[in-house]
């Protein structure tokens, strides 16, 4: 058995990691070029100017800030939910577990536009109007998964052994929750939550089916969507197109680094 | 003497007692709050879904009669709907299959060669873009596939331009540039979802143990053989696991293909379209049943070939 790899499996390993990294690069890229009107590679000249121009864009500032509220809510909801699911999962086995882990992984699994297409057609139906709250519900459905899938692994490795040990040692369930539950789960929910940010934070799809209309439910990637579709100051959208990536990019990179040293390392799924 | 519990001090204690005693009681506390919210929000939407798919809109109203009907879908069978479901599940297998071949180089160097830190980066060089922004991605490409942009301006300088124009010129996938052709709407589809086929692929592929290479190459197998005998049966279920996600990810879509296309149909944009400006709900509905009915098909094959132990 060879244990070199060939120069051909190489190359085309290289080449595939390329083809996922460069067109990210080439965002920034654009972020600093002088022209302004199309997508002219390559850049007739670089300026700074237009991280000046989107900082003081009126119309940027309230959809970040949207963003930010309605991706902290829907983390906050996904990891109550989430942590108390993969507490009852972790324990003992009872009837409908299976039916439940499916019930779980389904807003991730079926594509995007269904999970949004049933929200719409469900919240009328409601007599609810669609608003900033209506993309948190939606957001919150499919962000529960992926807090779940960090804190069921963690209670997997946990043994059971200490939090017996606990409860021998005179600690009640609430102190045992508090003094070793939590500090035994806490690095992996705080991956989930940032991996749950990083997504919510992202989403467009199922957003743009529970958004209501006008500024008040317009959040950074609705703004970037128009912007796609009719663009105004291209570098400015690279410049936004920047910020958006920092902004999940940097949730994982630190998600990576929290779980990293266990068997569960934090994003092999989506 | 006294006894060895403690006594009961206050109503954490007394709850704690009662968990030890009746741990149905506390596994009800647990589930209750993520069942509703699973149960009610979720589940009831997409009740909510297949429902509204079973009214119809008033053609002369173009108000929803909530009657049971089939009608809204027979529209589905419509020689324009039948051609949108079928690029879609055309486009959606293209990509899958393109998206095999590219990602089984990576998927195979580091599961195989790549150790240590070599490892990490590759982990993370897939991982990364996994999850980076959706929309920056595809804004990315609108950059590179510009007429004016990157590509052309490759093709210019390495005299390769005849190669980009044959494309272009290609019946039915070419088109003016492209960033308008089905060409385009396919790479962008491609790069988006390629990560969700490396990742399962991997792990299926770390699995496959060492020691049957070795056995086959003792019993005398060519490299070549050892890799269509021993690899790749062990591995299919990996790349079965991956290609659910590419296939399920490119039926749903409806961004990638309206910001990147020659504004052909599919699937997602049907949906999307219909829900909004035309406002006939129930036929968007029957529309969202059509994805949902072909990957309950295609889990149900997966789960046969075993890919399900290997997500």
């Amino acid at each position: 058995m060879r244990s070199d790899s060939s120069l051909a499996l190489k190359i085309t390993a290289s080449l595939g990691l390329l083809f996922l990294h460069l067109p990210i690069l080439l965002i920034f890229l654009y972020a600093f070029t002088t022209e302004e009107r199309s997508f002219a590679f390559p850049p007739p000249g670089l300026t700074t100017q237009w991280i000046a121009v989107a900082w003081n864009r009126a119309d940027i500032w309230p959809p970040l800030i949207l963003s930010l509220k309605v991706a902290a809510l829907a983390t906050v909801l996904a990891l109550v939910l989430g942590t108390l699911i993969s507490a009852a999962m972790s324990g003992a086995k009872f009837w409908g577990r299976d039916q439940l882990s499916l019930l779980i992984v389904l807003p991730i699994a079926l594509p995007g536009v269904i999970t949004g297409i049933a929200l719409r057609a469900a919240i009328p139906m409601l007599h609810l109007d669609f608003s900033a709250l209506t993309i948190v519900l939606g957001h919150a459905t499919f962000c529960i998964v992926i807090v779940y899938n960090n804190a069921v692994a963690r209670f997997r490795r946990l043994s059971g052994g200490i939090l017996e040990a606990s409860a021998d040692l005179g600690a009640n369930a609430f102190q045992t929750f508090r003094h070793i539950l939590m500090p035994n789960l806490g690095t992996a929910l705080l991956a989930g939550g940032m991996l749950a940010f990083a997504l919510s934070f992202d989403e467009v799809i199922v957003t743009t089916f529970t958004a209501g209309v006008g500024a008040a439910s317009k959040t950074l990637p609705i703004w970037m969507l128009d912007e796609l579709i009719r663009p105004r100051q291209r570098p400015v959208t690279n410049v936004v197109a920047m910020v958006v990536f920092a902004m999940t990019f940097l949730p994982i990179l630190a998600a990576y680094y929290l779980t990293r040293d266990g068997t569960e390392t934090a994003g092999t799924g989506k | 003497m006294t006894p060895a519990s403690f006594p009961a001090r206050g109503l954490a204690d007394r709850l704690t007692t009662l968990f030890w005693r009746h741990p149905r009681i506390l596994l009800v506390l647990l589930l209750t709050p993520p069942l509703l919210w699973l149960g009610v929000v979720y589940l009831g939407s997409l009740a909510a879904l297949l429902l509204q798919s079973f009214y119809a809109l008033d053609s002369f109203s173009g108000l929803i009669v909530p009657e049971f009907t089939l009608k809204t879908y027979a529209q589905l069978f419509t020689q324009s709907n039948l051609s949108i479901i079928l690029r879609t599940l055309l486009m959606a297998s293209a990509v899958t299959a393109a998206s095999t071949i590219i990602a089984f180089p990576i998927a195979y160097y580091a599961a195989r060669y790549a150790k240590g830190r070599l490892k990490a980066a590759f982990y993370l060089g897939v991982m990364l873009p996994l999850w980076s922004s959706y929309l920056v991605k595809v804004y990315a490409f609108k950059l590179i596939l510009a007429k004016e942009g990157i590509v052309t301006w490759i093709a210019t300088s390495t005299h390769t331009d005849w190669l980009l124009t044959g494309a272009l010129s290609l019946p039915y996938v070419g088109g003016n540039s492209l960033a308008t052709s089905y060409l385009g709407t396919f790479t962008v589809f491609c790069y988006v979802w390629l990560p969700y086929m490396i990742l399962p692929m991997q792990a299926a592929l770390e699995r496959v143990p060492t020691s049957m290479l070795e056995a086959a190459a003792d019993l005398g197998a060519t490299a070549r053989q050892t890799f269509w005998t021993v690899t790749m049966p062990l591995a299919l279920p990996g790349i079965i696991a991956g290609s659910i996600f590419t296939f399920s990810l490119t039926l749903g879509d409806y961004i990638i293909p309206q910001i990147i296309g020659n504004s052909a149909s599919y699937i997602g944009m049907a949906v999307y379209q219909l829900q909004g400006t035309a406002g006939n709900v129930p036929l968007a509905a029957a529309f969202a049943v059509v994805p949902i009915l072909i990957m309950l098909l295609y889990l149900t094959l997966a789960r046969k070939a075993g890919a399900f132990d290997a997500l």
